[in-house]
């Protein structure tokens, strides 16, 4: 029994980690229709600047929930107003623009603080179910990725300030002559997506270690999941990280996690075959 | 006042010239290039950087020395960024380009699988000089670091008995990591235990999560970790954080190679024992002179040297120096014969003979036990052969064989 326990705890922490490192990329693509091929180092800049804070003796919670989306929404408004901004509308070159953005932005990094490992333990200690103990920080994950999404989820649905961003998500001309102004939005929607990387990022340093190009470990599998979820935001990156994620959690289990990761990729590209439109291109249509 | 172009232009071209005759003038003759291959960034760089620092002390003690046969010894240094293609780029470099004298370095046995060819086919010999899965069979390799026969055969016989039977392998999944894992379960099973199971995990693997619980699920009495990098230290924490090590205890026959016991905390650390042929603390004068010097030279900067790589580094050089040495000249073919009479480093890790038949050699092994941000050194092994690559190899007979022999267990 302990063993289901177990199995159902790691499938839980995995998912968990699938949604938060993909939430970012998400809200991004999702309302904005822009493919931020930086992503990945949106995650490690949230990780450098927790670890970071942290060694300059800030408390390490205060650095990772606060500090590391701080910086990263911070960088990401100017990258808003920089680049993407200019590139509305044409997502070929939005890709080519941010994935020049994320090979700088690794140098940058490399350059400052150098090609090398850095990390931090997890804090929180560890737990038992029955005979078999886990890392207390896996079950803050798992609390951290429903609070994170309960919370989005609430504030595109309840507050005016998610209305509007629905609205212009929906029709971006007609918002705008409703007197909402598109570019506003959309730049604080960057700005909130970059953010939500950068919590993520923050969130899986402690056991993925924090080197520039940590990212890479992270984008794809971020990618895999918002395509697979398709069209609906919140609905398609919940429904799709919960199935990858077991599917991974449960290869890795079975056998190694290389074929773990390769379950993943056949699952993810058996239902793009299915149903081209993601997952919320058939189910869940009308959420969020 | 006008700048003439031409005059300009020479300007310039003596200002680039005088640094390059003035340090042959102040060398005086022609300098002997040694090519330094290690990594100093990337995943590697836990163990590339004090190996570097280490090969550069020992160049400069020699050149302080007066230098080799009379000429000063350049050491030229290339980082790979932990990258196996630029491994075979450098190696071609060395070998074309520089002309080195010797090639020292590879650190992951991939990497020396990558450059040992090339230099072979370039005819440029090579030192390779870390603890590695044993059997390169090769006239033109020295390997000067420990191998199973000499290392886990002594860390098995000292934990099984301590700890249990039921061994649990996990291990880095290429070639260093695949063949150590079949010599771990070959001294398990010679001292009548038993490997429940190996896992293999890919270099860049930084979630363990998985493999913890499985590793509970299977019960054993002891977890050995062949791990390797800076993504697998990762392992130790997660380890420790899911309270595992209160409850199974670890060896490894990786750990501590770089600057593991540094960047971990001492709870996540303390109490995985591990064998080498080199421990910064061993206790012997002639380790501490060798430190003395060492961070006199280095400052503040001087790394923490850990286990065997670095100080393997050191030791490196010097065989090579004294073959040069007493083969009177750097040609390939002189040096090799030279070393092959058997010659001997008394250096900071004890003694060091080159073994002929293996191109291997003899060393003082260490056990010890990772204690507070470094190690305790528990017992040591004097004069120990590589009797796993004695097994195979013989060069005297066969000078012009060029494989890798693998050790064959049944899993």
């Amino acid at each position: 029994m302990d063993i289901v326990f177990a199995v159902g705890f790691q499938v839980m922490s995995g998912v968990a980690t699938l949604l938060i490192t993909s939430l970012g990329l998400a809200i991004i693509f999702g309302m904005m229709r822009v493919i931020n091929l930086a992503h990945g180092e949106f995650l490690m800049l949230g990780a450098y600047a927790a670890i970071l804070s942290a060694r300059a003796g800030l408390n390490i919670w205060i650095a990772m929930l606060v500090v590391a989306p701080l910086v990263v929404g911070g960088i990401g408004l100017v990258i808003e107003r920089l680049i993407i901004r200019r590139l509305y509308g044409r997502m070929v070159d939005t890709m080519l623009a941010t994935w020049g953005l994320s090979l700088a932005l690794i140098g940058a990094v490399t350059m400052i603080f150098g090609n090398t490992v850095a990390g931090f333990s997890a804090p929180l200690g560890s737990f038992a179910i029955g005979s078999f103990t886990a890392s207390a920080y896996a079950l803050f994950l798992i609390a951290a990725a429903i609070v994170l999404f309960g919370g989005i989820w609430a504030l595109l649905r309840f507050t005016p300030a998610g209305l509007i961003a629905r609205g212009t998500m929906q029709n971006a001309e007609m918002a705008s002559a409703l007197g909402v102004s598109p570019e506003r939005v959309y730049a604080v929607t960057f700005a909130a997506g970059s953010a939500v990387s950068g919590l993520a990022g923050a969130l899986i340093a402690p056991f993925s270690g924090v080197v520039p190009t940590m990212g890479a470990a992270f984008i794809a599998k971020s990618f895999i999941t918002v395509i697979t979820g398709g069209a609906a935001m919140l609905a398609g990156t919940f429904s799709a990280s919960g199935l990858l994620g077991t599917v991974a959690t449960l290869g890795t289990f079975a056998t190694t996690p290389v074929f773990g990761e390769v379950m993943m990729l056949v699952v993810a590209i058996v239902l793009l075959r299915l149903l081209p439109q993601g997952i919320t291109g058939r189910f869940f249509r009308r959420s969020l | 006042m006008k700048i003439k172009r031409r005059a300009a232009l020479k300007g310039l071209a003596a200002g680039l010239a005088a640094p390059l005759v003035l340090r042959h003038a102040a060398l005086g003759a022609d300098p002997i290039k040694v090519v330094g291959i290690h990594d100093a960034s990337g995943g590697l760089d836990i163990y590339g950087k004090p190996m570097i620092a280490c090969l550069d002390f020992a160049v400069d003690e020699v050149n302080a020395a007066g230098g080799l046969l009379g000429r000063p010894v350049q050491l030229i240094n290339y980082d790979p960024q932990s990258n196996i293609q630029l491994y075979t780029q450098f190696a071609t470099q060395a070998a074309t380009k520089d002309h080195a004298a010797v090639v020292q370095g590879g650190i992951t046995s991939a990497s020396r699988e990558a450059i040992r060819p090339i230099l072979d086919r370039y005819r440029t010999l090579y030192f390779y000089n870390t603890q590695y899965e044993g059997g390169v069979c090769d006239r033109n390799t020295f390997c000067t670091g420990s191998t199973p026969a000499q290392n886990v055969q002594k860390l098995m016989p000292y934990i099984m008995p301590k700890w249990g039977k039921k061994v649990y392998v996990i291990a880095a999944d290429y070639n260093y990591g695949q063949i150590t894992s079949k010599w771990i379960t070959k001294y398990t099973r010679d001292g009548g235990g038993s490997v429940l199971a190996v896992d293999f995990f890919p270099l860049d693997v930084t979630d363990f999560g998985p493999a913890i619980q499985k590793i509970q699920q299977a019960k054993p009495d002891i977890v050995v970790s062949a791990l390797v990098g800076g993504a697998h230290v990762s392992f130790y924490r997660q380890w420790a954080a899911s309270g595992m090590k209160s409850r199974i205890p670890m060896a490894s026959t990786t750990f501590g190679g770089g600057n593991e016991t540094l960047i971990l905390s001492p709870e996540e650390a303390d109490g995985i024992v591990c064998a080498y042929s080199y421990f910064q603390e061993i206790d012997t004068p002639a380790n501490k002179a060798f430190l003395e010097k060492f961070h006199a030279k280095m400052g503040p900067n001087a790394p923490y040297l850990g286990a065997e790589l670095a100080m393997r580094t050191y030791v490196g050089f010097n065989l090579w120096a004294e073959g040069v040495r007493k083969a009177g000249s750097i040609d390939r073919m002189k040096v090799i014969e030279a070393l092959e009479t058997g010659i001997v480093n008394h250096g900071p890790p004890g003694t060091t003979i080159i073994d002929p038949k293996t191109n291997h050699v003899t060393l003082d092994v260490y056990l010890a036990e990772a204690h507070d941000r470094g190690f305790k050194v528990l017992q040591s092994f004097p004069d120990q052969p590589p009797s796993d690559t004695q097994m195979v190899c013989d060069l005297q007979k066969h000078p012009n064989e060029n494989k890798q022999y693998v050790v064959d267990v049944k899993m």
